[in-house]
């Protein structure tokens, strides 16, 4: 198609101008996100810059600071190894081996991701009050968040091409050592982005570890913010957060390597052969049976028994219905906006790579990791001090999300346009359509499952948002989050039951969609 | 996908239009900063609004966050009215010159002793300090006598508190006024030791009854409305009152204000009046938070140990500082 519009004019085609010139607004409009993005992480440099070095330094070496940094530091080191071994485990036993209703049980380890973390710790401390400290800790965290883990190691494991451990076999290494020297190192990409994941989201975390009382840099964040709004220790206790966080984007980057496993050649990967278990089966359907007892029993069975315990005097369905349509509103208006700032990047990382578009990419991933608290803590201080107009308007909550979750966005956005062909573009604008319109008509349009995925998840994330919300939210907001916040602070299980049983039935078709989006990204 | 889009947008705005609109229509009526325990604060919005028509939207919050929150808003602050638990957070606000000053008819409504000498706020409601025990690992004769007593080594590991709210930072702010700095920070230091921190004083209680601790200083009040629900979480709790013009003692007057960059001071002095008044009063007596009436010749909850036998040490709530508080506990360790 570009050859037949050279042949009919020659000199530097219109359409190619043009669509140049499309292409340097879009560029243009990506850069703009990602600076508007770096906002949180300058504010940050810019309050240690105004508060002192002599008062930074006093606040950032003092004890306290060391007991949350050892909390952080042994909830990550000892969570995510535990997360990771059950994953492994329970992804090769429902992927590779004869395993009993290896479907079912392979949505049974999805499944807990549809319930907030905060409401699977709500459902163990009522059934185990006295649970408290760090191996509290690592219990809920493992419950809640392995599913992040498992989900890329089951989807690796299904692509695995057979022949390599065949090879293996065949040069005579028994079955362990096989899994270890040729298995593991193929899963070690999604281990390592799972394990990403999951980290961040244990520096994120505040509700799970108030209600089993282990203090984190995150809780401790909120505690200063509820007794000082704004304070220099907050910031400075946000400032150690950041770099938590850079030190696990830094640790990913590290372990991941360069390395690459993958076919040489032309020819498909023959199926892959399913391990017999034998007499081992019952003993390894216990793995699975006991997670989801504990991932999912736990849950319902106290959620139950609240709302039974409850009547029907829990169901206020005014104050109900209110927190349901604020949040619906805020989940869908947050998502539209995150995906319309995440197209521009999106398509320049598809259409028109570049160092420059790699490193602006990169601020957005950055500043999509760093926990909400830190987030709306800079915004709060920012909108109070600079730009009062835009204080706890719906407009601030709303660019909070979309910094938050614009990474969401961004990766499915990025993976259907890059299965939208170019020349219908091209095509488009050699039929006369001016570029952002040829844009519209054709790959805009073909993004849109991948943009209704990314809003999926990004409205998700939203639904499921806590401190961000309470920090931000404009007067008179009450989401179903801060609702079950605020009975389940008051000892008041039964009221909250209503919230969380809500808040999972949302987030059950989103967890749907990823379960089938996995599925489908192994090809099957 | 196109009327996916359309449908998409469709339902943005319904429920936009839905959300939106009230939230808007709502701005005609007062903006409510509420530190009070939510249930009291919606009671109390609800017989205002049914008297006189004036709509009242609530921001729900802690007390510190909303003392820092309108001193950082300043004069753009979007909040007519303040209600706190606690009298440190109205004496920040108070500091920073925020308030207009209380009606006269409001103030007279409330007895000196339970307002600031200053009549910038007004005492809305007040609460006890109590040391909640387990009454199944203290006998009386165990109890601490003074809440300093706590600081010996004697209690390490055996009492609890919850730090990082405003109950207790108003507690330790008593103590400071009636001890000074060093007295306070050593006290602090001692706690930090001694102590586990729980979040939120019905946790606090709660672990006491089931036990994990042996007390711990929290208000009076929760114990009675577990009490009037089920008990759950006070079976086995007993409740000690330090007495004696101890600082454990220390009474803490939830205040109301109006803050003087209000848009509709005439509504918001009517609902500071409402509050204070018969019918606000009323909702203390019979409704279930159990905090203590401070209207004059208002009684409380027959179920309560009568203000006036609490024995409280003499505190003006203007002189609590919560910001000195704030930055000892941080001192400290506790936060």
């Amino acid at each position: 198609m570009a050859s037949a519009i050279h042949l009919t004019r020659p000199g530097l085609p219109a359409a190619a101008r043009q669509s140049r010139r499309s292409a340097s607004w879009i560029t243009l409009a990506a850069a703009l996100v990602s600076l508007i993005a770096l906002l949180p992480l300058a504010f940050i440099v810019w309050t240690a810059i105004q508060t002192g070095w002599g008062t930074v330094l006093a606040l950032i070496f003092r004890p306290r600071v060391g007991e949350l940094l050892v909390n952080t530091i042994l909830l990550v080191v000892v969570s995510v190894p535990v997360a990771i071994v059950l994953s492994v485990a329970l992804a090769w036993l429902i992927e590779r081996s004869d395993l009993p209703g290896n479907r079912l049980w392979s949505w049974l380890s999805v499944a807990p991701l549809a319930i907030p973390a905060f409401v699977h710790s709500y459902a163990w401390i009522s059934l185990v009050p006295g649970l408290h400290g760090l191996w509290a800790g690592v219990l809920v965290s493992v419950i809640a968040y392995f599913p992040f883990l498992y989900l890329p190691i089951a989807a690796a494991l299904r692509r695995l091409d057979p022949a390599l451990e065949d090879a293996a076999a065949a040069l005579g290494l028994g079955p362990w050592r096989v899994f270890a020297r040729v298995v593991l190192p193929q899963l070690r990409l999604a281990i390592c982005g799972g394990s990403l994941l999951v980290g961040l989201h244990l520096l994120a975390e505040y509700g799970l570890f108030v209600f089993i009382r282990f203090d984190t840099f995150t809780t401790a964040i909120v505690d200063q913010f509820q007794s000082t709004f704004n304070g220099p220790a907050a910031n400075m206790l946000a400032a150690v957060l950041v770099a938590c966080c850079f030190v696990l984007l830094a640790v990913e980057v590290v372990v991941r390597g360069e390395e690459r496993y993958a076919r040489v050649g032309s020819g498909a990967a023959r199926q892959q052969q399913r391990v017999r278990l034998g007499h081992a089966t019952l003993p390894c359907l216990l793995l699975p049976a006991i997670t989801a007892l504990l991932t999912l029993g736990v849950p319902f069975v106290t959620v139950g028994r609240w709302l039974l315990a409850g009547g029907a005097d829990i169901w206020r369905w005014d104050e109900i219905g209110l927190a349901l349509g604020q949040t619906l509103f805020l989940a869908i208006a947050g998502a539209l906006l995150a995906t319309v700032a995440a197209m521009p990047m999106a398509w320049i990382s598809i259409r028109a790579p570049s160092p420059l578009q790699r490193l602006l990419e990169s601020c957005n991933y950055i500043v999509g990791s760093l926990p909400g608290v830190v987030i709306a803590l800079a915004l709060v201080t920012i909108t109070v001090r600079i730009a009062l107009p835009l204080y706890q308007t719906l407009f601030t909550i709303l660019f909070g999300y979309a910094l938050m979750f614009l990474p969401r966005a961004l990766v499915s956005l990025r993976a259907s346009i890059a299965q939208a062909p170019v020349e219908l573009e091209r095509a488009a604008s050699s039929l006369g359509r001016p570029p952002l319109r040829a844009l519209w008509a054709t790959t805009i349009r073909l993004s849109a499952p991948g943009a209704a995925a990314g809003m999926a998840m990004v409205a998700l994330g939203i639904t499921n948002e806590l401190t961000a919300t309470q920090m931000l939210a404009p007067n008179g907001t009450r989401t179903l989050a801060m609702a079950f916040w605020s009975y389940s602070g008051e000892i008041d299980y039964a009221s909250a039951a209503p919230y969380a049983l809500i808040m999972v039935a949302m987030s059950l078709p989103m967890t749907l969609m990823l379960y089938v989006q996995s599925k489908r990204m192994a090809g099957r | 996908m196109k009327y996916a889009l359309s449908t998409l947008a469709g339902a943005v705005a319904l429920t936009a239009s839905l959300v939106v609109a009230p939230a808007l229509a709502e701005n005609a009526g007062i903006i409510v900063y509420n530190a009070q325990h939510e249930s009291l604060a919606k009671e109390w919005a609800k017989g205002f609004t049914k008297e006189t028509g004036i709509k009242v939207t609530l921001r729900n919050g802690g007390d510190s966050d909303f003392s820092n929150q309108i001193v950082a808003e300043g004069a753009a602050s979007p909040a007519d009215v303040f209600l706190t638990e606690n009298s440190p957070a109205m004496a920040l606000v108070e500091a920073a010159g925020l308030f207009a000053p209380v009606d006269a008819d409001t103030l007279a409504q409330v007895p000196q002793e339970y307002q600031p000498s200053s009549g910038k706020w007004v005492g809305v409601a007040a609460r006890s300090t109590v040391f909640a025990y387990n009454k199944d690992k203290l006998k009386e004769d165990q109890l601490p006598k003074s809440l300093l007593d706590l600081a010996d080594p004697s209690w390490k590991g055996r009492w609890a508190a919850s730090p990082s709210g405003a109950d207790f930072q108003a507690i330790v702010s008593a103590l400071l006024e009636l001890k000074g700095e060093a007295a306070t920070a050593d006290w602090l230091k001692a706690m930090k030791e001694n102590s586990t921190a729980y979040k939120g004083n019905s946790t606090v209680m709660k672990a006491v009854n089931a036990g994990e601790i042996d007390g711990g200083v929290i208000y009076h009040y929760y114990y009675f409305g577990d009490q009037a629900k089920t008990g759950e979480n006070s079976k086995s709790v007993g409740l000690h009152y330090f007495k004696n013009q101890d600082p454990g003692a220390f009474v803490s007057i939830s205040g109301g204000g109006v803050l003087a960059s209000s848009k509709h001071p005439k509504e918001a002095q009517a609902f500071l009046k409402w509050v204070t008044g018969k019918g606000g009063q009323e909702v203390l007596k019979t409704g279930t938070s159990y905090e203590y009436a401070v209207g004059k010749g208002e009684e409380s909850n027959p179920k309560l140990v009568p203000l006036t036998d609490l024995q409280a040490p003499k505190v003006d709530p203007v002189k609590l500082n919560s910001k000195k508080v704030i930055d000892l506990m941080t001192q400290a360790g506790l936060l």
